[in-house]
Parts: structure tokens; C-alpha cells; sequence
């Protein structure tokens, strides 16, 4: 039977629109803190910043409850086995949005146990320069990533999947 | 004095063969830990018996840096290194390099860095006891405590546009004096502060949670307190009538009517009550400071060849083109003399001491941080022992652990 | 320009030892070359004493807080004798006083004494100055890493190690989106 017209109250979309609908509005970043950012991080969250109205309120500390990783600091030697370890056990979707200008770049920290970005070791979706940057500047990469979601999220994630995602961000060039 | 016995270590538990205590990892991403530290805690049932601290999950080198950037570059490192008061930590580096150059600023610049300085100390102790309310269940309590922290961020915002890593000092001064708008914010912030203390007060002192659940937990004696090295907050919890800004007074603290708030029995709550009577105590001073700012030009004069000249005057005029370049060339700069200083201020978390040699050039030869969290936190497994677990968030939060600090 | 006595000198600063103390100080802990720059006053000595010369500062004369050890490298230095310069930072807590203690140390093995027995507060210390400089403190109870891995094998605040490293901030798996 072939409908002709649709009620009022029926909305036709496909389903992959509709689950990216339904996660980029309740994206639980697990905030992994390290330095500076962290405390604009914690800013972000309190009240003047409210991270509530973009739906990413509900930080959990464990990463199997999350879909969002907020680097929010510089990762060290020490840490990064750490870091690549929780990103692991966070179960996919996942995203990660990469914090400031240390965890992106290792920013003014080019010193012998700074990580030279995380880029280098973990797949990271949406950078925020700045040091540290304004809580202003992480909602609109919330705001960002959640239209990324929307564009190009699939049920099955074949986003990820592709050649392209495949790719480490930047060549693993080390300069000596 | 009684001296007590030192213990031999902290750590020499570890090797006993204990087989029936747990042994729980906490940390170095945990919620309750702020920021990245790590502890290996031996439990027997929900006791603590010991704690073996790991540390360096931070450590960013900050130490090899100061080799390489001259001094005023290095004051957006030192933003970095206690992160919750920023101010503090620039007012302490370069007035360690005044010193060790034999530099004294103008007095509106030490006043205009006294009253950052506190502010900073304000902001700090917010967010060490939001977050102590935070830890111990008191969720308001944090949300309470960012309030004024937001607006302290306004005025460091108004003072050098940043609201979070300021670099506001200068060798020899300020990046550039406060515009009236800055000093009419802090007026008001002062004005309005108390009231939010109280509130913050009203929530948590007669909260019988929160003072089950600090009070008598990770205690420490006078005795202890000073052959482990405290200082700040900590050790006047403890009983030690110490504070350098009375001790050894730098920058204008000599002028400025204040108390040194103690207390005597050395738990967590004291701990809480010390912090908080220092905010009010700090905006003590501010008042003051604000109300008997001295005229006048905060950088040192040109004779003394170490203050940079205001972008006006760089941009404008030859000579302070001259003056500009002459102090940021590698081969010119300032002459420092081959020599070390060890320069100690007064920061929220306790002493932080720069130690500097210099070689003379415009970059230290040695730039060493002493950090007052990595004392305290050398503290934990003492302060732990015997307690349950879940005191161990509540003793963390009252020690105010600055990751950053602590592995710099 | 750095002659600036007049102000920086902070000769009345209350931390200031005054002198005949100073002088039997020196000679109580069998110091050298006891010398003064802005106001602090610097005793050097010999690496073999400097646990009983802290003892002694600790048990006679009241200097009951150990602030902060350090090490400098001298590697380069202008005029420098020795490689590294150990820093002990004394703090009389009754009295107000401060003392830097210096001592010298050189490759090969460089070694000194640890004062953990004296002061609780230089167990951490000297441990971080093992790790950063290469140290050895003899008789502290537990003298490994603190900062850095375990697996580090350099010591990245001497003067012969450059900045950027030697390469081990990269030597870590790549996990990609499909690993992960």
C-alpha cells in the first residue's frame, strides 16, 4: 500500500540519520584531565559554561560508559600507554576531541618526555587550539563534532571504516 | 625542640610479604585524583594499610625548559606549573629573577603583584575546597565555590586578556598597568566575595557528612609537619606558625594589616578551616592594596636596562625600538651575574622557591622549581594509614595536589 | 648594574644569620668558602660530611626544615671545578634563619650521603635528584625513579642531554581507528 500522504505527526528520515540524531544529542565525554585544560574543562562543566545544553553533561569517569574523549592536557611519556589503554576500552562509537594546543601539538612543551601531539598514536577527530583554550572555544568543538556525527555517522559505523579513517592523521615523521 | 625519630620509609612496607592484604590501583585517571597521580593502595577489607604514591604521570620537563627560554619567556611555563593560580606562580618566578639581577620594582608594581598574587591565592583555595566538597559528596558546594572563580578569571581577563595562563609580569614589572575598569572589578570583588564565603560556609560547616568525614582523618603533628617539610596551608593546619609573607617579607606584605590564620589540630577539617580563613584574610589585603595603590609607573626606568618598554614607545620612537631590541637579542639582553639564589614566596599551596643560577646571559643556567605539592604529596602514605578508603579522596583533596606542580 | 646592594641586598632580611653565629656555624660543620649573595648565606661542604654537618645544623642550631635539595651541572659553567653542585635549603622554623648548604660531587659515580634519617621531607627529594641528575644517595631506603619510567635509561637535566631527547617520547604502538 503506497502512502500518499503522511500524517501530521510522522517524520520520514532514514536511519542513519536518526541514530546520529539520537547520539550527537547525548555524547558522554569521559574527561581525560591531565593539566591546565582540565581545569577549563571543569569550567566548561560548572555553571556559568553549562556543557548541559549541548546534551554532554554527563561526564563518567569510567570509559565503558562513554562515547567522547576530551584530552584535555598534555600526555607525557608515562601517560600515554595510559591514554591508549582507556581509549581502548571505551566501546565504539567513539570519538575523541583533542584539547589545546599540547595534547594536539605537545605546544610549548617540546622537551624530552612530552608526546608531540596524540595524534601520532590515537585517532582524534576534532582539535581545539588554544592554551588553554576558552571553554567557549571546546562547546563550539562539541558543536563541531556533534555536525560531523549528523553528516556522517552511520548505524553500522562505516565512517570508521573507510581507507581514509584508516590513516593516521600525520605522517609519524620525527624530526631528530 | 623534640625531634621525632624519623621513620626509616614510607615505602618499606612494600617489600613485606603480606599476602592477605588487596591490593587496589587508583588513578593515574581517576576522578577523584583531579588531575594524573597514582596510587597503589594495600587494603585490608576497607582499610588502608599502606599507600605507595607513584608520581610523574605529568612530568613535562619544565626544569630543561628554564635552560632554554629567557626569563620573560619562561613566565608562560610557570603559568603552567600550579595552574589554579597561575598569578602566584609568575609573581614568584620573577621576583626570583629581580633578585638574583638586584632589581627592585616600583611600588605600584609591588603592590599591583600583591594584589594579583592574592587573588590568585582566592582562586586557588575555591577550587581546592569546591572540589573537596566535590569529592566528599557536596556537589553544590563545588558549583558554589566557581562562581567567584569565574569572576576572578574576569578580572585576570581585564588585567592582561588572558583568563586562564596570564604571564602578567615583566622583569622588572608588568606586562602593563591595570586599566581602572580591572581595579573597579576587583573593588566589587571584594565587595561581594564574603557573601559567597558565607554561603559556601552555611553549606558545608555544620554538614555532618562532610565533617564526619574530615574531621580526625589524615592527621599530622607539629613535630611531623616540619621534619617532612611543610609549608602553606598544610603545615599551619598543623600548628606551624610559618608564613613567608610575615617570615620574610617580599614585595609590599610589610605594609598590609593581616593575620596568619592556624590551626591546631592538623585533619582534613582543619585543613578546610585554614583555607578558608586565608580567603578572607587575602581579601584582607587586597582592600588594602587597592585602596593605598600607589601612583606612579609600574616597570622599573630604563637606566636599569631590564624592564621592556611599552609597545607605545617600542612602535613609536627610536630609542625605545633601540632599548626593545637590545634586551630580546640572544647576544645582548641583560647581564646577569655569575651567581645562585635560592628566592622563596608565600604560594597557595605553600612555599614555592625558585633557585636560579646564572651565567650571564638572559637564560638561567639552572632553573629549579621547589614545588610545595610534591612535599605534600611525599606526605600521603603517612597521612593515609589506617584510614578507609574512602577517606583517601578526602585527605587528597585537602593536601590540594597540583599534578602540574608536583611533577613539573 | 648588578652591583644593586642598595636594594636588592636585603642584608635586613630576618633570614640572615648574624655574624659570629655565622662564623661558628661554619666552623661547627666543618664548611669552607662560606659566602653571601644578596643576603643568603652559602656554606660548601665536603661531600663526605654532609650528613653530620646537616645533624649537627639540625640538632645544635635549630635548622629543623629541610626545604628543598637540588643539584646544579656544571658542565659548562664559567670557572666551574666540579660537575655537579648539591643544594641543601635549611630552614629554622623557630628562629627564622635560612642556609644554603652546598656540595660538590664529580663523575665517575658521583655519591653522597642520604640524609633521609635527619629529614623525612629529603626522601622524595633525593630521589627526584636521582632520576634527574644520576646522583647516588647512599643509604636511602628506596632510591629508584620518580618522575620518569622506569625503563629511562638517561638523566635528562645534565647538561649533555639535549632538550628534545634522545627519542623516546615516540617510541610508543600507533593505534588507528580500526585497531582501537
Amino acid at each position: 500500500m503506497a502512502v500518499n500522504e503522511l500524517p501530521d505527526n510522522v517524520a520520514i528520515t532514514n536511519l542513519d540519520q536518526l541514530v546520529s540524531w539520537c547520539r550527537k544529542n547525548s555524547l558522554w565525554p569521559m574527561p581525560f584531565a591531565t593539566a591546565c585544560c582540565g581545569i577549563e574543562l571543569m569550567a566548561t562543566g560548572a555553571s556559568r559554561h553549562d556543557i548541559a545544553r549541548f546534551g554532554a553533561e554527563v561526564f563518567r569517569f569510567s570509559p565503558r560508559q562513554c562515547d567522547l574523549m576530551i584530552v584535555a592536557g598534555r600526555v607525557v611519556m608515562k601517560m600515554l600507554p595510559v591514554l591508549q589503554r582507556i581509549w581502548q576500552q571505551m566501546l565504539e562509537p567513539k570519538w575523541c576531541i583533542s584539547m589545546g594546543a599540547c595534547a594536539s601539538t605537545g605546544g610549548v612543551f617540546d622537551t624530552y618526555c612530552v608526546v608531540q601531539g596524540i595524534d601520532r598514536f590515537i585517532p582524534v577527530d576534532m582539535y581545539v587550539p588554544g592554551c588553554p583554550p576558552r571553554p567557549e572555544q571546546l562547546l563550539q568543538a562539541v558543536m563541531d563534532l556533534q555536525a560531523k556525527i549528523q553528516r556522517e555517522g552511520t548505524v553500522f559505523g562505516r565512517e570508521f571504516a573507510g581507507e581514509k579513517a584508516q590513516q593516521p592523521k600525520r605522517a609519524l615523521r620525527e624530526n631528530p | 625542640m623534640p625531634l621525632t625519630p624519623s621513620v626509616f620509609s614510607d615505602d618499606s612496607a612494600r617489600n613485606e610479604p603480606q599476602p592477605y592484604l588487596w591490593t587496589l590501583n587508583f588513578g593515574p585517571q581517576h576522578p577523584a585524583t583531579h588531575t594524573t597521580l597514582r596510587l597503589v593502595l594495600k587494603l585490608e577489607g576497607e582499610r588502608v594499610v599502606d599507600a605507595m604514591p607513584d608520581i610523574g604521570y605529568l612530568h613535562s620537563g619544565f626544569e630543561k625548559i628554564g635552560e632554554h627560554l629567557d626569563f620573560n619567556q619562561y613566565v608562560t611555563v610557570t603559568d603552567r606549573m600550579n595552574y589554579i593560580s597561575p598569578m602566584a606562580n609568575n609573581v614568584a618566578w620573577h621576583l626570583a629573577v629581580e633578585r638574583l639581577l638586584g632589581v627592585e620594582v616600583p611600588p605600584r608594581c609591588r603592590y599591583l603583584r600583591v594584589i594579583i598574587a592574592e587573588l590568585a591565592r582566592i582562586s586557588d583555595h575555591l577550587l581546592c575546597l569546591g572540589a573537596m566538597g566535590l569529592d566528599t559528596g557536596a556537589f553544590t558546594h563545588f558549583i558554589y565555590a566557581f562562581n567567584p572563580r569565574e569572576q576572578i578569571y574576569d578580572i585576570f581577563e581585564a588585567l592582561c586578556g588572558a583568563r586562564f595562563t596570564n604571564s602578567y609580569t615583566r622583569v622588572g614589572g608588568l606586562m602593563h598597568d591595570a586599566s581602572p575598569k580591572a581595579i573597579e572589578m576587583i573593588r566589587r570583588f571584594v565587595a561581594d566575595l564574603p557573601r559567597a564565603l558565607d554561603d559556601m560556609d552555611r553549606l558545608l560547616l555544620r554538614n555532618r557528612i562532610f565533617r564526619e568525614r574530615t574531621e580526625g582523618i589524615g592527621l599530622l603533628t607539629r613535630e611531623e609537619a616540619i621534619n617532612r617539610g611543610c609549608s602553606g596551608p598544610v603545615a599551619r593546619a598543623s600548628g606551624v606558625t610559618r608564613d613567608l609573607r610575615k617570615d620574610e617579607p617580599y614585595l609590599a606584605y610589610r605594609d598590609f594589616d593581616f593575620r596568619v590564620i592556624c590551626a591546631k589540630q592538623g585533619d582534613c577539617f582543619a585543613r578546610y578551616l585554614v583555607r578558608m580563613g586565608e580567603m578572607r584574610e587575602s581579601l584582607k589585603i587586597i582592600h588594602q592594596a587597592i585602596e593605598n595603590l600607589p601612583p606612579g609607573p609600574v616597570n622599573v626606568g630604563d637606566e636599569k636596562r631590564v624592564a621592556i618598554p611599552d609597545k607605545k614607545v617600542v612602535f613609536t620612537t627610536i630609542e625605545g625600538l633601540i632599548s626593545h631590541f637590545e634586551l630580546v637579542m640572544w647576544n645582548r639582553g641583560f647581564a646577569t651575574p655569575y651567581d645562585e639564589l635560592y628566592t622563596a614566596t608565600e604560594a597557595p599551596n605553600g612555599e614555592l622557591g625558585f633557585y636560579i643560577v646564572g651565567d650571564g646571559t638572559q637564560t638561567a643556567y639552572r632553573a629549579r622549581c621547589r614545588p610545595p605539592s610534591f612535599i605534600h604529596f611525599a606526605l600521603f602514605p603517612h597521612l593515609i594509614r589506617g584510614h578507609t578508603l574512602s577517606d583517601v579522596v578526602a585527605v587528597l583533596g585537602s593536601l590540594n595536589i597540583i599534578a602540574a606542580e608536583l611533577d613539573r | 648594574m648588578t652591583g644593586g646592594s642598595e636594594t636588592g641586598g636585603r642584608v635586613d632580611s630576618p633570614a640572615h644569620i648574624p655574624e659570629p653565629l655565622f662564623s661558628e656555624i661554619v666552623a661547627a660543620v666543618g664548611g669552607a668558602r662560606p659566602s653571601e649573595f644578596r643576603g643568603q648565606q652559602r656554606i660548601v661542604v665536603p661531600p663526605e660530611r654532609i650528613y653530620d654537618a646537616l645533624a649537627v645544623l639540625r640538632d645544635r642550631y635549630g635548622f629543623d626544615m629541610l626545604v628543598d635539595i637540588t643539584c646544579v651541572d656544571y658542565l659548562n659553567y664559567r670557572g666551574a671545578t666540579d660537575r655537579f653542585g648539591l643544594v641543601y635549603v635549611l630552614t629554622n622554623t623557630e628562629q627564622n634563619k635560612r642556609l644554603v648548604i652546598r656540595c660538590y660531587v664529580n663523575d665517575p659515580n658521583p655519591a653522597v650521603r642520604s640524609v633521609v634519617p635527619l629529614f623525612e621531607a629529603a626522601n622524595w627529594l633525593e630521589r627526584e635528584v636521582w632520576d634527574m641528575f644520576g646522583i647516588r644517595f647512599e643509604g636511602h631506603p628506596d632510591l629508584r625513579r620518580i618522575l620518569l619510567p622506569e625503563e629511562f635509561t638517561a638523566h635528562p637535566l645534565r647538561k649533555d642531554y639535549p632538550l628534545q631527547g634522545r627519542g623516546e617520547r615516540h617510541n610508543f604502538p600507533v593505534i588507528t581507528r580500526e585497531s582501537g
